[in-house]
């Protein structure tokens, strides 16, 4: 038999419903932020013997949607070492090697069970925001291995017949520096995933098994074939990209991510052959997250295509092993968001030569997670963990969008006034960076001024895990590139710049001492002196664009009561173009 | 005379609901609205329901400032910050449109270069780090008069804490803003979030002379018209507030008309014994959904008028999905049906409408369909609907792609957008701990009541209570409408340890506060009520549950005791989460104070049928209408002539002049003795 379409779409809306609610628990829960504001989580079904994404929540982080799978995948064989699932299981783990991403993601995988059968797995994935390890939170860019990122958990059973295993919760309570926080977490997890198995058991007795595990392998054919025909629209051709990591934190050396895109017909082949081999700081990613952070490259590309395992039947990957993308225990992972966000940025170069009048400019693609910590009165810690924003790429329809967040991500940012109460920190800027956004027919979007003072006389130490200090994000089409980031803090002396561009380890900040962040643009999209010069010198008078830019990069010539010099513009203009 | 009038004025109609309660007696109307000069439409509706004099108030749900939102056609304004952060509005909160796909920016409504720093600065703690100069705020208010600002908003960091800076600077402005249109955001919203405070400031300002201009028009219409009695606007959170109010605080009229038909409906349900209802507006473009558990409409603590543009302040939580009688329908590249978000809008409107559009849309499957009756189109704009032109759409566009034939096609739309609505419902009812057997659809709009049998059966909700005059909900929710006035205030408390006797004075005085806004609004009223609430957590959690507060403030005190605010967290804790955490201290975040002035209640037993209705004189024969792929012969009735207590059995469709009932077969409706529609399994 065959589901009728109706059938099928009304099923599709209800399983993605379930990964919703499960999202939107967890979200309300969570007791620490980057869960509950920045949306570090992700939920689904997946596939019984597979563990191939089925139904994704809109809600989840789109690298984890990419990632999970993954995961579902390590607990299939830990548990099949064990007799296979059993009726009442969770299980719990977070090694990035075995299908997770970095130690502070914490998955929770359960298997659904029908008439004594297992129909589907669903998971959990929240990002914890300690683990132990050197630097609290976890972004240690001085690792050499993972050992010194936090305690590494392999897939064990946290609950059987139901029940949560107390020496799992017990260990995992003795190896964070936050244990209250990490209980509230994973209750949330439990919550979460209590739930989608209560809503998914309610559809199953209205619908049974059979029309829905129909729907399910229909769902996975129509996102290949939707991919396929996304694919066969581009042309056939191999489109080479390559960028750089400014350094691993230990050695400073560029680190490069090389891409041949290959399309033909209705297929595509990513190999990633020629990056840079693993290298000894945190800057290492597993296959698995390779692929999932493609995955969500190509989900920016083609928004429509929807979120199961089908729209990756038809892409070849090809990753070197023991290269820094597909790299093996123990070589350190935290600072992984660094690394995907490059290789995505490979992509949509890639894509960009394929088709330059759909592609987007590069986005900031830089997380900057900085933490600034200190001691109160009683010996205990405070640790203020943020990351922060920048500007997204220019494309076909518009300019970039100021201050946005990265393609990996759908974290809001904390407002500064939480974080003013929460901790003794105080902001002396929240500003619009200008000249950051790449020039282009389309402009990048502007990144962000950070400006944060010490407001305790104890004083505070700073690490940040930042990229994009020596290779600017990327225009595209005749777009030029965004300015990189750049980081300062103040010494006694006065301002200081760190040795490894973005990559801090424990500078010391008196009281009133400032670190400064000046986050990346995102790159132009079309020729910059192709803009409408009114819409330039607009750009000059909100500030955007200085007018020595505007010069420059638009030959637009912009007086300094704003106006624009429309003569002196038309006669650069015409030189350039000679 | 004692009428007053509810009048709803929408992008296509006005609706007007005239009560005279000393007669019982009761009028509707509705005329086209005329956009771009509202009181001429406005007069127009009164005059439909019987003129100006003699009325003795006048309750307005206005579209105005959403309109003015949406189409970014506020004021010129300045914005005047803490220096270092006049871009915290355009910042946001780092979001971007949507979750996937990385296009599209964001126009702030304050340009970059109308947005003036100055010196000052407060603490988190809400001492003063750096006081303001008032010689250069005036100074910065100059350069924006010169500039053609009309309005000005304040919003300074870390002002919810301390607010003296902020009423430094407007003390400086304001010799140089005469016409009042200054707001700063420990007025506006006194809440931790800069930009969320910041944003709700500037919209308001961007509002005032807006608001402002319109209320004046309206004013000085009903002036002229002889009207002497009291005029108020609903707000968003579904109460009433005077126009002096909504002149300082438009802000809370984005959702006023979408409100005033939820409050409406949550009195009818009262009324007809379901307490629990799921209201359902479909219109043109979307599908407008709202819970109502208890008798009470459910509140979102802010809302996102577009991207980017949000306004924080209670508001009746209304859900909007993209399906509506004008959504298109298509097959996509994968094969699949798809209906929505897409709308042909009401110009051109569907293809059954004849004015260009081929692209079929739910209401064209309707017509295919027979559920709605191609000879007599709602809204009386046209004489009648094209259903060739729909049902050869239909088969061409759907049917082929699909191998179905026209009405094959027509009936899979209607399940996909049933499928979509079932979804919006689902999210608003089960995802917020609610049975939905417990719950009755309330269909109200022109095209809810279409739909109200498959909603039932999908979402396994018990009945449908369809209002005796869905057309005009909205309107006779501008009538029964209490007066409201919310305020909040951050206040970041532990509760161990916490000075009872510091938040008992806190609380009283804002309740006294709160008081004399209502008691100033001038409508009669049977009481005040004022209640308080409180934003609360375990320390270390960002997100914070509404807890009600047991206290009640009379005679200068409220009666705070820790162990109340304890046992009332954990009673609201239990509610939303499974597990307390005792072990955690708990942190007070806002304090919330509501004032509600009950208005006189109506007797809706006013709206119930003659009783010289007869059910024979409601017969109007029958009609082939498809359900489930099979047709079916529907008795057709005029439901407004039907007498109380009367019964039919589907399949069926009911007509009045606003609206299309369908009654599925397996169905029946019955008319309650106040003339409602309650629908229920045969």
């Amino acid at each position: 038999m065959s589901l009728d379409p109706v059938t099928l779409a009304v099923l599709k809306g209800r399983l993605e419903q379930i990964a919703d609610e499960m999202d939107a628990t967890l979200a309300r829960s969570a007791f620490n932020p980057i869960i509950a504001e920045a949306r570090d989580l992700s939920h689904g079904l997946y596939h019984a013997q597979t563990g191939e994404t089925l139904v994704q929540g809109n809600a989840g982080l789109p690298i984890f949607v990419g990632a999970t799978a993954f995961a579902v995948r390590a607990v299939i064989a830990a548990a099949a070492k064990e007799g296979g699932a059993k009726p009442g299981e969770t299980w719990i783990f977070n090694d990035p090697y075995d299908g997770g991403t970095h130690l502070n993601d914490f998955r929770l995988v359960r298997p659904v069970f029908r008439n004594g059968a297992l129909f589907c797995w669903i998971a959990s994935v929240g990002h914890w925001l300690d683990i132990g390890g050197n630097v609290p939170g976890g972004y240690n860019p001085r690792a050499t291995d993972a050992h010194q990122e936090g305690v590494r958990i392999p897939p064990v059973r946290l609950m059987r017949d139901g029940l949560v295993d107390p020496a799992i919760v017990a260990i995992l309570q003795a190896n964070t520096r936050v244990p209250l926080s990490n209980w509230g977490d994973l209750n949330g997890q439990i919550n979460a995933l209590d739930l989608g198995e209560r809503r998914l058991h309610a559809l199953l007795d209205e619908t049974g098994e059979a029309v829905v595990a129909e729907a399910l392998v229909a769902l996975t054919a129509r996102a290949e074939a939707l991919m396929r025909s996304e694919l066969a629209r581009l042309p056939d051709g191999r489109y080479v990209a390559e960028d750089f990591l400014d350094n691993d934190g230990i050695v400073d050396e560029p680190l490069p991510i090389r891409l041949a895109m290959t399309i033909a017909g209705d297929a595509m082949t990513l190999d990633f052959t020629g990056s840079a081999p693993a290298c000894a700081g945190p800057l290492n990613i597993s296959r698995a997250t390779t692929i999932a952070c493609c995955y969500v490259a190509l989900k920016h590309l083609f928004p429509e295509v929807p979120a199961n395992g089908g729209c990756l039947a038809p892409i070849r990957f090809v990753v070197p092993e023991g290269s820094i993308l597909a790299a093996n225990a123990p070589k350190p992972v935290a600072g992984y968001t660094e690394t995907i966000l490059r290789v995505i940025d490979t992509v949509f170069r890639a894509f960009g030569q394929a088709a330059p009048e759909r592609a987007t400019a590069g986005p900031f693609a830089t997380i900057n997670a900085l933490s600034i910590s200190g001691w109160r009165e009683a010996a205990t810690r405070w640790v203020m963990f943020c990351f922060f924003g920048g500007g997204l790429g220019g494309n076909p329809e518009t300019d970039g969008l100021n201050h946005g967040n990265n393609p990996i991500s759908t974290a809001t940012i904390p407002p500064l006034e939480i974080l003013e109460a929460a901790y003794p920190v105080r902001f002396t800027q929240w500003a619009l960076r200008p000249d950051s956004g790449g020039p282009g027919l389309h402009r990048g979007g502007l990144g962000a001024i950070y400006e944060i003072a010490v407001d305790d006389p104890r004083g505070a130490e700073a690490f940040l895990l930042g990229e994009r200090g020596r290779f600017p994000p990327f225009g595209v089409n005749g777009g030029g590139d965004a300015a990189p980031n750049r980081f300062g803090y103040e010494t006694e002396t006065g301002w200081a710049r760190p040795p490894m561009a973005s990559k801090v380890f424990g500078v010391r900040l008196g009281e009133g001492a400032r670190v400064r962040l000046e986050t990346p643009g995102g790159g132009g999209w079309g020729d910059p002196r192709a803009r409408d010069p009114a819409l330039v010198a607009r750009d000059v008078r909100l500030g955007y664009v200085s007018a020595e830019s505007a010069r420059r990069d638009y030959a637009v010539v912009v007086a300094a009561d704003g106006s624009m010099d429309a003569a002196a513009t038309a006669a650069l203009r015409k030189a350039a173009a000679a | 005379m004692s009428a007053i009038v509810g009048v709803d004025v929408g992008g296509t109609f006005t609706d007007l609901f005239a009560l005279d309660p000393a007669t019982g007696t009761f009028r509707t109307g509705k005329v086209p609205s005329r956009r771009g000069d509202e009181a001429a439409g406005f007069v127009d509706g009164l005059n439909a329901v019987g003129g100006m004099a003699g009325l003795a108030a006048v309750v307005h749900g206005t579209t105005v400032g959403t309109n003015a939102l949406l189409e970014r056609k506020g004021a010129r304004i300045g914005l005047i910050a803490t220096r270092g952060f006049r871009d915290v509005l355009e910042m946001r909160r780092r979001d971007r449109r949507r979750t996937w796909g990385l296009w599209g920016d964001f126009v702030p409504v304050v340009d970059r270069d109308l947005r003036v720093e100055v010196d000052e600065r407060t603490r988190a703690d809400g001492t003063v780090l750096v006081p303001i100069d008032p010689a250069q705020v005036a100074e910065a208010g100059r350069a924006l008069r010169a500039r053609g600002v009309e309005a000005i908003a304040v919003a300074f960091i870390n002002a919810y804490a301390n607010p003296a800076n902020e009423r430094a600077a407007m003390a400086a402005l304001r010799a140089l803003w005469p016409d009042g249109h200054l707001c700063c955001s420990a007025d506006i919203l006194p809440e931790i979030r800069e930009f969320e405070r910041t944003s709700t400031t500037a919209l308001n300002a961007y509002l005032q002379p807006v608001v402002g201009a319109y209320l004046g028009r309206l004013e000085a219409a009903l002036g002229q018209g002889g009207f002497g009695g009291r005029f108020h606007i609903v707000q968003s959170n579904g109460g009433v507030m005077s126009t002096a109010m909504a002149r300082s605080l438009p802000v809370r009229t984005a959702l006023s008309g979408p409100a005033a038909g939820v409050i409406a409906a949550a009195a009818i349900a009262r009324a007809a014994g379901f307490p629990d209802v799921i209201t359902g507006d479909l219109g043109g473009t979307s599908f407008d959904v709202s819970l109502v558990a208890n008798g009470q409409p459910a509140f979102a603590a802010q809302a996102a008028i577009d991207f980017g543009l949000v306004i924080r302040t209670p508001m009746v939580e209304i859900t909007t999905i993209g399906a509506g009688g004008g959504s298109i329908a298509r097959v996509d590249a994968g094969g699949l049906l798809q209906v929505g978000p897409e709308s042909a809008g009401s110009v051109p409107g569907p293809v059954c409408y004849g004015a260009g559009n081929d692209r079929p849309t739910l209401t064209d499957a309707n017509v295919v369909l027979g559920r709605i009756n191609a000879e007599r189109p709602i809204g009386g704009a046209l004489a009648r609907l094209d259903v060739e032109a729909a049902r050869e759409a239909i088969a061409r566009r759907i049917g082929a792609p699909l191998g179905l034939d026209a009405v094959a096609a027509a009936d899979a739309i209607v399940r996909v957008a049933n499928a979509k609505m079932a979804g919006a419902i689902r999210l608003l009812s089960i995802e917020r701990g609610h049975d939905p057997a417990r719950f009755a659809l309330m269909p109200f709009g022109g095209g809810g009541a279409l739909h109200a049998g498959a909603l039932m059966r999908e979402v396994g909700l018990k009945a449908t209570l369809v209002p005796r005059f869905p057309g005009v909900t909205s309107a006779l929710g501008c009538v029964l409408a209490d007066l409201r006035h919310d305020q909040v205030q951050t206040v970041n408390l532990m509760l161990a340890g916490l000075d009872e006797a510091a938040l008992d004075a806190r609380l009283a005085a804002a309740g006294e506060e709160a008081r004399g806004v209502i008691e100033r609004g001038g409508l009669p009223i049977e009481g005040v009520e004022v209640r308080f609430e409180a934003d609360m957590h375990y320390v270390g959690q960002t997100h914070t549950v509404a807890v009600p507060l047991p206290f009640r403030p009379a005679g200068g005190a409220a009666g705070v005791t820790i162990g109340a605010i304890r046992t009332a967290f954990e009673a609201a804790y239990t509610a939303a989460f499974s597990r307390l955490l005792p072990e955690i201290p708990i942190r007070i975040a806002n304090v919330r104070t509501i004032a509600i002035g009950r208005r006189p209640p109506l007797d809706l037993a006013t709206l119930a049928p003659p009783a010289t209705a007869s059910r024979a004189a409601a017969e109007r024969g029958a009609r082939t209408v498809w359900f489930d792929g099979a047709a079916h012969q529907a008795t057709v009735w005029s439901r407004l002539d039907l007498p109380a207590g009367a019964e039919i059995a589907g399949p069926a469709i009911l007509e009045q002049a606003d609206a299309t009932i369908v009654v599925d077969p397996g169905l029946a409706a019955r008319v309650d003795r106040l003339g409602n529609l309650v629908i229920t399994r045969a």
